[in-house]
């Protein structure tokens, strides 16, 4: 208030009301009084009601135990851990679907996006079957197809299909083998490490080499040979120390090995496929953004279309690519709470859903997860905009 | 500067706010807006399922019906809205409903800290198993491993991981919101077991595609009392949820049937003239007429009529009254007097 408050320089000859700075510091001061004013009517409103009621209010309830269980934790969970870590168990699962399904979403995305430029007919026609029809259809829909239609329709646990015994498929979703991580693993852990750190600098150094020299080098190759090369040989020389737990049917279903749910992977599925049609439109709009001229170029100076592709058209197209991208992104971590319906324990099911029933606390709840959303969106966005920065048109 | 005063005068006016006044009595709301909203489950058959053409019938509709019945002469005066597990306490406490009457348990935590009363036990139940005949298990406790499909912010949900951790056996959950995305999963094989209360188990059983194929298994594992719900703070509301539902048993208890009510007036037993209203103003006392329980009974039936029509042997459930027959029968329904 000090602000508006404050006179205003005396050689100003015009009124307060009438000078431009004083009266937009008096309209912005105004309006976040009003803010603030609403703001506590609420939050005092909201805190009166609920005692009037008898509702209990506060965030007590986080470290209370929560009693019910949830089929997929990645942290430590059982019904007698806290509200708390339900918190965490949700919101980690949120993550994890989201996360996986924002790479499939991109890798599917560019390549259906890029075929559907091809001149190859029968490609593009395919390309734009898939846009038109994922893209068209309620995604709600899709999770429960996937659920309901196909992944339910897979055999029992006890005609499981076998896929070379690596992994089992079954109405309960897909049993993969385990690695058990032995004595000496985290020297193949480290050789792994290395041949990832090796593969970079001796790509940073080849395109320095390129840049100076002309001279190409076998970057891909290399960089494959130092990524799997050297955890091979660490693994030799250790003496094998990861070995393998294969699933075992035992009574309702497989023992051992990695379990997947059915409920994650259909969730996944739909997800990944549904923003990949958004995605593959959003590609091909940003190729043909960069002008027929470029390409033409590039043919002029000889590259062949991979290359042409990989270093004249992409690095452009990003340009347009990435800022409806992120939008994709951040619909995909929101639609994941779809999940609901189909008993995926995602963040909103498990704590804007169980936790609030069973607590009944509903406005610390949703104001929690309100927070969540509007948080892992931020962080998204925030991510892909210093992407955008540094793809962004560099003047000269 | 004058005008700069006012919207200061305006802004600090603004801070002290008048808190509304706690609503109206809801018996006063429900009264000037002519019917109840009651809230029900999103389709339970023989506690509360809407049929082809869209009319609620069950057990739990008829609870309100009889309240319909008590407060306006007309049981149909009474719009129900379909909640699920999960949203049904939030529905209530925000005042989208007047009354819930959805097959709710009874709690110490639900009663206390969700600002909410219940009426009453008008159906004493309790939580079961039920698996696929082929599977050959004859007890819960052969259950180790199973998955175990059920519905999210239940009772059910917590007395199941008691069970298993009780009883050392492992388990998977699979927890969906609504009643038919549960059976759906049960029924595609996703789950071994499907696990509610024991008569939604009944009611379960006759939704699915072959019902014969899948039993019940014996263990009762929790108790669950289930009751309607009313928001905690209106006495008076209280009171008429919970003698609507008294009166029903205590008119079965005296022999007073919709088919009979009439004659009972005439009776020369002061109990049933109170009940009646012939003797004595207890309607008054509720804010009702003196012959409330008179049109509740002829409109809707005492309870053992409810009953029987939805649950019992009038219906296609059949279940056993069990532990739901009167006192006088050997059962617990056991109602205080009208007097």
């Amino acid at each position: 208030m000090t602000d508006i408050a404050s006179p205003a320089p005396k050689r100003e000859r015009s009124s307060l009301l009438t000078n431009p700075r004083t009266r937009s510091l008096l309209i912005q001061g105004v309006l976040f009084v009003a803010v603030a004013v609403a703001l506590w009517f609420f939050i005092s409103n909201g805190r009166a009601n609920l005692a009037a009621r008898n509702i209990a209010t506060g965030f007590g309830f986080l470290e209370q135990s929560s009693g019910f269980d949830i089929s997929q934790s990645l942290i430590r969970y059982d019904d007698t851990a806290t509200y708390g870590r339900v918190f965490f168990v949700g919101l980690l699962n949120t993550l994890l679907v989201s996360g996986i399904g924002i790479v499939f979403a991109t890798i599917i995305g560019f390549a259906v996006g890029i075929a559907r430029l091809s001149k190859n007919w029968l490609l593009s026609k395919l390309a734009e079957v898939y846009v038109e029809v994922i893209r068209n259809l309620p995604l709600l829909f899709q999770i429960l197809f996937w659920y309901l239609g196909v992944l339910a329709a897979m055999p029992a646990a006890r005609q499981s299909l076998s896929l070379f015994g690596l992994a089992y498929v079954n109405n309960r979703g897909v049993v993969l083998a385990r690695p058990i991580f032995g004595e000496g693993s985290d020297i193949v852990g480290l050789a792994l490490l290395a041949g990832i750190i090796l593969a970079a600098a001796m790509r940073w150094w080849a395109h320095r080499r390129q840049m100076q020299t002309g001279q190409p080098f076998p970057v891909i190759k290399t960089a494959l040979a130092l990524i799997f090369g050297l955890p091979l040989l660490a693994f030799a020389a250790t003496g094998a120390p990861i070995s393998i737990e294969w699933p075992e049917l035992r009574g309702f279903n497989f023992s051992g090995g990695i379990r997947v749910l059915p409920e994650f992977v259909a969730l996944l599925i739909a997800l990944s496929t549904y923003t990949a049609s958004f995605i593959a439109e959003i590609v091909r709009a940003g190729i043909m953004a960069v002008s027929r001229g470029q390409t033409e170029a590039a043919e002029s100076l000889g590259l062949r279309p991979g290359p042409i592709l990989r270093l004249v058209v992409v690095p452009q197209a990003l340009r347009v690519i990435i800022p409806p991208l992120t939008s994709q992104y951040l619909n995909l971590t929101k639609n994941s709470s779809l999940g609901v319906a189909i008993g995926y324990p995602d963040f909103f099911a498990v704590f804007a859903g169980t936790t609030l029933n069973q607590t009944g606390q509903a406005i610390e709840i949703i104001a929690m997860t309100m927070a969540v959303y509007l948080t892992i969106s931020l962080i998204t966005s925030a991510l892909m905009n210093i992407y955008n920065r540094r793809m962004a048109l560099v003047e000269r | 500067m004058t005008r700069m005063w006012k919207v200061a005068i305006a802004a600090a006016a603004l801070t002290f706010p008048a808190l509304p006044a706690s609503a109206a009595g809801t018996l006063d709301q429900v009264k000037s807006k002519g019917f109840i909203q009651c809230g029900v489950s999103q389709g339970i058959i023989g506690y509360s399922a809407p049929n082809d053409k869209g009319e609620w019938s069950g057990f739990d509709v008829d609870y309100c019906r009889a309240l319909a019945a008590a407060i306006f002469n007309d049981p149909n005066k009474v719009k129900f809205t379909p909640l699920s597990t999960k949203d049904r306490f939030t529905a209530l406490q925000s005042g989208e409903v007047d009354i819930l009457s959805r097959n709710t348990t009874w709690t110490l935590d639900r009663d206390t800290k969700l600002g909410l009363n219940f009426v009453g036990t008008t159906y004493y139940d309790g939580q079961g198993f039920m698996v696929k005949k082929s599977m050959k298990i004859n007890s819960a406790l052969e259950l180790s491993g199973a998955s175990v499909c059920t519905q999210t912010g239940t009772t059910t949900e917590l007395n199941l991981a008691d069970y298993f951790r009780n009883n050392k056996m492992k388990y998977e959950v699979v927890a969906f919101a609504t009643v038919d995305e549960t059976i759906k999963a049960y029924e595609s094989g996703r789950c071994d077991v499907l696990t509610t209360d024991a008569s939604q188990l009944y009611s379960t059983r006759l939704k699915l595609a072959s019902p014969d194929d899948h039993v019940i298994l014996p263990e009762i594992i929790s108790k669950e009392p289930l009751g309607p719900v009313v928001r905690h703070g209106d006495d008076q509301w209280f009171d008429i949820a919970k003698w609507t539902f008294f009166a029903m048993l205590d008119a079965e208890e005296l022999g007073v049937s919709s088919k009979n009510v009439e004659e009972m007036k005439k009776s020369t037993n002061p109990e049933i003239r109170r009940l009646l209203g012939v003797e004595g103003s207890l309607g008054e006392g509720l804010g009702l007429t003196n012959d409330w329980i008179v049109r509740i009974v002829s409109k809707v039936g005492n309870y053992g009529e409810v009953f029987d029509r939805n649950l019992g042997a009038g219906s296609k459930l059949k279940i056993d009254r069990g532990y739901n027959r009167l006192w006088t029968k050997g059962g617990i329904q056991y109602a205080p007097p009208v007097r």
